[in-house]
């Protein structure tokens, strides 16, 4: 299908893009890498009448170490982030997790901004980002503000950032001694969106859980935190009878809904598998830190 | 027939039968050069594109077109009820020897009932693709829903909504055998196992879709057709009965064809809509479908339930068989060649390699308001042998035998032809038992069994499959097509012919849709003449330029097409000796042709090139004796007699992992062993049989187009409807026992469908062996996690 009839603008500037959505209000769409966008255009499943471009956006480039944490530009490629030894260093997570993300052609088109902005509920980045505890930076006609991962991710496609407003950039804070990272996903083909996921960081102290974040996608609505599993871990010691133990409250922290990968029954089991697979593994990985 | 054993031109040493040729058009393809129907472009070209019903079943009570008429760009907007006035009459889609067979006809686009999701209903022809769309936006069309006849289960019961209230019932064809005591035989059997099996409806995804340029001349009355075909014969027929026009006035160019699978041996009402605009508006029409277009309109396939019966003795002699098939189609039977084919090839094939005499089938086709199913690549195939060798296997396990030996012991004997089957099929020229050794060593199977033994005590569950089969290849006249009406050849043709330079032409009827129909041709023709691979050139894919002949479909191309290239490029080698014998006054019989040159039989001493023969044949002909008139050009045909097919047969094995906690299935690794008859090239014949598999794989883990309850398709894209991708795929180790078959000289059989035919049974198989620890079955296909973890009775 060819996408429905729309201007397209390419802004030079930031406070360029920023007018240019406030002029068009809803009716405008931002274009970054295009991966997710272009598909529905041409399918005609929206059809928004201008499309803003800011891939010429300088100010939205390049990753950065900044202090206790690495600024991730929101047009950043997936590629880019694949490739970057800065992550890799800092923030472990990240550099595990992106090569879950699509397929190489789509990766060195897609952005982590476009990612984090659209909030699928079945991607890597933005579970990554919530596990990390990131900071979102969000500029509109009101200027900058920053928005913690906690309190972005709303609901299905819907996030704290305003309709005038662009993603600038992710700030993740870079990893401190005794955390420890695991990232597994299950997906039917490599390359596919998460049928269920989860994303986990770890701090310990004497052998027991000092804190635990765990993040669970491809499963929810949006990225969600397992709160009730999070707590029952904190400050106890591993063993797998106590992962067999907490898996059972899952059950309270998650939601799934049943679509074409399956029920919501296996989406719950999957992710209860995958809880005691990563806290194994987050553990065990804790020893090689 | 031939004589077994004698030796042809092609046994020769200095024959390229048998060599790995790479094929001349791969490099274009790689190289991003290959010219598919999209890539032409003629003067004055607009496109079409299509509303189409979003309901699966509803009256069309009104349409309104002025609005999208007056959109800039617009050329014509058209109506079903308007194609259908320039239709000679509906298409129905039956065959003869489907006797009591019923099919609602059908026009190309809805007239005033859509019958499923995705029927074209009106057609709008714009000067491009996106201002024909926007104008199909402005379409409005009033329905009124009618009740939905979504699944197959259903749709036989007394009370049930109806698809066509003429046909009083949705019933489509019932037919059942009957051969030797089956109710005896069970009655008093040692053993008998039992299971129902559910295959999910899925589709070709062919990577180029399907894809039509229709040029109509107004002046000369002239149409000449580009479309992605794998028998443009049979579509300059159809087009011409359908459209009115004289068949020799319709040229059909199938030029790059970018996959098919059987999807583009058929005829779509969107593409003939697209040629009636082209008739009315006098300017060429092109129409390509899109990807979700792809989903909702091309043929699907496979939906099934088989409930399947086993008899075995205590010592593992099989000693009957019983199936049930309910086979879901669409709302018509797909033109021309019907829907009720895949039941029947089920029919015909199940326990096919086995030698039990006792064996009963009902196939029971019901109607549904969903896209019309037909022809895909192994029709029926993939479900026969998923059932017939998933029992085995039950038998097997209640007599506590290895899978290997109770096959061992039931299939049909490689001394034993010909031999018809307990379904009543002929097989001639088989070697089960040749390709079940081969297999058994190339798997190095006592050790696996071994390893997968051993790794289970770690909790690793592997699982190791086998799944033998037969094939039918290369469809005869007394079969469905030929016999059965529709105008489709089941002979095909060949022209070989020598230019004035001394190379060849080699012309076919059979076509390339990417595996190298082409380049089997070129080393045929070049083996039989005696010629270099790069002095033949072969054209194919184009009515004006290729004798008459079927295309490609059933793996035919090699099996017919191949024999008639043969006999045609033997024809011309005994000619051409014949005019070097008088231009060198020597006795033809002395003398041999070995890479383009005429040589001394024996010595091999180089006497005079072929260009010489082509120069004095077209131009000197003086030269020659009066009396001998140079042809230079020769036609030959093959046929074959009374057989259905030429069976082929195989066997497969698979070596899987399941994680049983995540239900997911990890393929390590899979052997085919396959007898397609003499393999002309070694590559090209394994490359059928990898990909085949893969297509296969898909079926059986992934593939899959979900209805719901209203009939609306739920998955029209690449990302919901998930193809088997590299990634996932396990080595494919490929073998080939070559029996040439009786029936031609040539002695190939097909092979394009060997790998789709059984890869879900052995994988379905292994599966089920990696599951057994926890007394699991899985006997539904695709078998996603869901339906593993249900089976493991984790969820
Ligand atoms: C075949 C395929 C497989 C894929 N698989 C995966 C996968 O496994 N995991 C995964 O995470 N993703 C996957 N993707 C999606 C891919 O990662 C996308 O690139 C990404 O989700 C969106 O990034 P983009 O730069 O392409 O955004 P675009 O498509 O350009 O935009 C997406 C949305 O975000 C908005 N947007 C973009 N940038 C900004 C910004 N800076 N500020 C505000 N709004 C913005 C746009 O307006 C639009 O609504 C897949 C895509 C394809 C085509």
């Amino acid at each position: 299908m060819k996408a429905a009839k729309f201007k397209y603008i390419r802004p030079s500037s930031l406070d360029e893009a920023i007018n240019l959505l406030s002029d068009f209000g809803e009716e405008a769409r931002i274009l970054a890498g295009g991966q997710s966008l272009l598909p529905t255009l041409n399918m005609r499943l929206s059809q928004p009448k201008v499309l803003i471009d800011i891939n010429r956006l300088d100010e939205l480039q390049g990753i950065s170490h900044e202090g206790k944490h690495i600024r991730i530009g929101a047009l950043t490629r997936h590629v880019d982030i694949a490739e970057s030894d800065l992550i890799t260093e800092n923030i472990p997570l990240i550099s595990e997790a992106i090569e879950y993300v699509a397929h190489v052609a789509v990766r060195n088109r897609g952005t982590f901004g476009g990612s984090v902005a659209l909030a699928d509920p079945a991607a890597e980045m933005p579970a990554c980002t919530l596990a990390l505890q990131g900071t979102l930076v969000v500029e509109g006609p009101n200027g900058r503000r920053q928005i913690r991962a906690d309190d972005f991710f709303h609901d299905l496609y819907e996030t704290a950032r305003a309709p005038e407003e662009i993603l600038v950039e992710v700030q993740l804070p870079i990893r401190r001694s005794g955390e420890s990272f695991a990232f597994m996903e299950l997906s039917r083909r490599k390359g596919d969106y998460a049928m269920a996921g989860l994303a986990c960081k770890a701090t310990f102290q004497d052998n027991r859980f000092l804190s635990v974040r765990l993040v669970y996608f491809g499963t929810e609505l949006k990225p969600t935190l397992g709160e009730n599993v999070m707590s029952q871990l904190e400050g106890r010691e591993w063993s797998e009878t106590l992962a067999e133990k907490v898996i059972a409250s899952l059950e309270d922290d998650l939601d799934p809904v049943d679509n074409l990968q399956g029920s919501a029954a296996m989406k719950l089991h999957l992710q209860k598998v995958l809880t005691k697979r990563t806290l194994a593994e987050v553990v065990q990985r804790l020893g090689n830190v | 027939m031939k004589s077994k054993g004698a030796i042809t031109p092609l046994d020769r040493q200095h024959s390229y039968v048998g060599r790995n040729l790479s094929r001349d058009k791969a490099k274009r393809a790689v190289n991003g050069r290959g010219r598919y129907t999209d890539d032409i472009t003629l003067p004055r070209t607009v496109h079409a594109a299509f509303v189409r019903s979003p309901y699966a079943h509803a009256m069309i009570t009104d349409i309104d077109v002025d609005i999208a008429k007056a959109e800039e760009g617009v050329v014509l907007v058209m109506t079903g009820a308007e194609l259908k006035e320039l239709c000679t009459g509906p298409w129905v889609g039956t065959l003869s020897v489907f006797p009591t067979m019923k099919t609602a006809p059908q026009y190309p686009m809805a007239v005033d009932r859509a019958c499923w999701q995705g029927e074209p209903v009106v057609m709008v022809v714009a000067n491009s693709r996106a201002a024909a769309e926007d104008a199909a936006e402005l379409v409005s069309i009033t329905y009124k829903e009618l009740p939905v006849v979504a699944h197959k289960e259903t749709a036989l019961e007394k009370n049930s909504n109806l698809v066509h209230p003429d046909l009083k019932d949705n019933l489509a064809y019932e037919k059942v055998i009957d051969t030797g005591d089956v109710g005896e035989a069970f009655a008093g059997a040692d053993h008998v196992v039992e299971a129902t099996f559910d295959f999910g409806r899925h589709t070709a995804v062919s990577l180029e879709p399907r894809a039509i340029l229709a040029s109509f001349e107004k002046d000369t009355e002239e149409l000449t057709i580009y479309t992605s075909s794998q028998t443009p014969h049979m579509f300059q027929a159809i087009i011409a009965r359908t459209l009115g026009l004289p068949e020799h006035k319709c040229r059909v160019v199938a030029p790059f064809v970018g996959g098919s699978f059987g999807l583009k041996i058929h005829s779509f009402g969107d593409e003939f809509a697209a040629t009636a605009a082209s008739l009315k508006l006098g300017r060429p029409v092109k129409f390509i479908a899109d990807r979700l277009e792809s989903f909702l309109t091309d043929i699907h396939a496979r939906e099934n339930t088989v409930t399947g019966k086993m008899a075995v003795s205590s010592q593992g002699k099989i000693e009957a068989l019983e199936i049930d098939i309910l086979s879901g189609v669409g709302a018509y039977s797909q033109y021309p060649r019907t829907s009720v084919f895949e039941a029947n090839q089920i029919l015909n094939i199940t326990g096919g390699p086995y030698k039990h005499q006792n064996y009963k089938a009902r196939m029971r086709v019901a109607y549904m308001n969903k896209v019309p199913t037909s022809q895909y690549r192994a029709v029926g195939h993939p479900i026969g042998n998923s059932v017939g060798e998933a029992l085995v296997d039950l038998a097997a396990e209640k007599i506590g035998m290895d899978p290997v030996e109770i096959r061992r012991r039931n299939i049909m004997e490689d001394n034993s032809y010909p031999r018809t089957t307990a379904s009543g099929i002929e097989v001639a020229d088989m070697s089960h038992q040749k390709c079940l050794e081969t297999l058994v060593e190339r798997m190095k199977y006592d050790d696996l069994v071994q390893e997968r033994n051993s790794l289970r005590a770690e909790g690793i569950f592997r699982g190791i499959g086998i799944a033998a089969f037969i094939k039918g290849t290369a469809p005869g006249p007394a079969g469905y097509y030929g016999a059965g009406g529709a105008p489709i050849a089941s002979q095909d043709a060949a022209t070989v012919k020598i230019e004035p330079s001394g190379n060849i032409i080699c012309a076919v009827g059979v076509t390339d849709q990417g595996q190298g129909v082409d380049t089997v041709m070129q080393q045929i023709t070049a083996g039989a003449v005696g010629v270099l691979p790069e002095m033949v050139r072969v054209i194919e894919g184009d009515t004006d330029a290729t004798p008459y002949g079927g295309g490609t479909y059933a793996s035919r191309a090699t099996a017919i097409g191949g024999e008639a290239t043969y006999q045609a490029a033997l024809a011309l080698r005994a000619e051409l000796l014949r005019l070097a014998g008088a231009l060198l006054q020597r006795e033809p019989e002395t003398l041999d042709i070995i890479d383009g040159n005429v040589v001394d039989l024996g010595t091999e001493n180089i006497r005079m090139p072929l260009a010489e023969i082509g120069r004095i044949g077209h131009f000197q002909v003086a030269e020659l004796p009066n009396d001998i008139q140079p042809q230079l050009s020769h036609t030959k045909r093959f046929r074959l007699n009374d057989a259905l097919y030429i069976f082929t047969n195989g066997i497969h094995g698979a070596y899987v992992e399941v994680d049983c906690d995540t239900g997911f299935i990890t393929l390590l690794k899979q052997w085919v062993v396959e007898d397609c008859g003499r393999v002309i090239n070694p590559i090209l014949a394994d490359e059928q049989v990898r990909g085949g598999s893969v297509q296969g794989i898909g079926g059986a883990l992934y593939e899959h187009c979900i209805y719901d309850d209203q009939a609306q398709l739920l998955n029209g894209s690449l990302i919901d409807y998930l193809v088997p991708m590299a990634s996932e795929m396990p080595d494919i180790d490929v073998a080939h026992v070559q029996t040439h078959t009786g029936v031609s000289e040539l002695g190939s059989k097909g092979v394009g469908e060997s790998g789709t035919g059984a890869s879900p049974a052995v994988v379905m198989n292994a599966v089920n062996d990696a599951i057994s620890p926890f007394e699991a079955k899985v006997t539904v296909q695709p078998m996603t996690p869901d339906v593993l973890l249900k089976a493991l009775n984790r969820i």
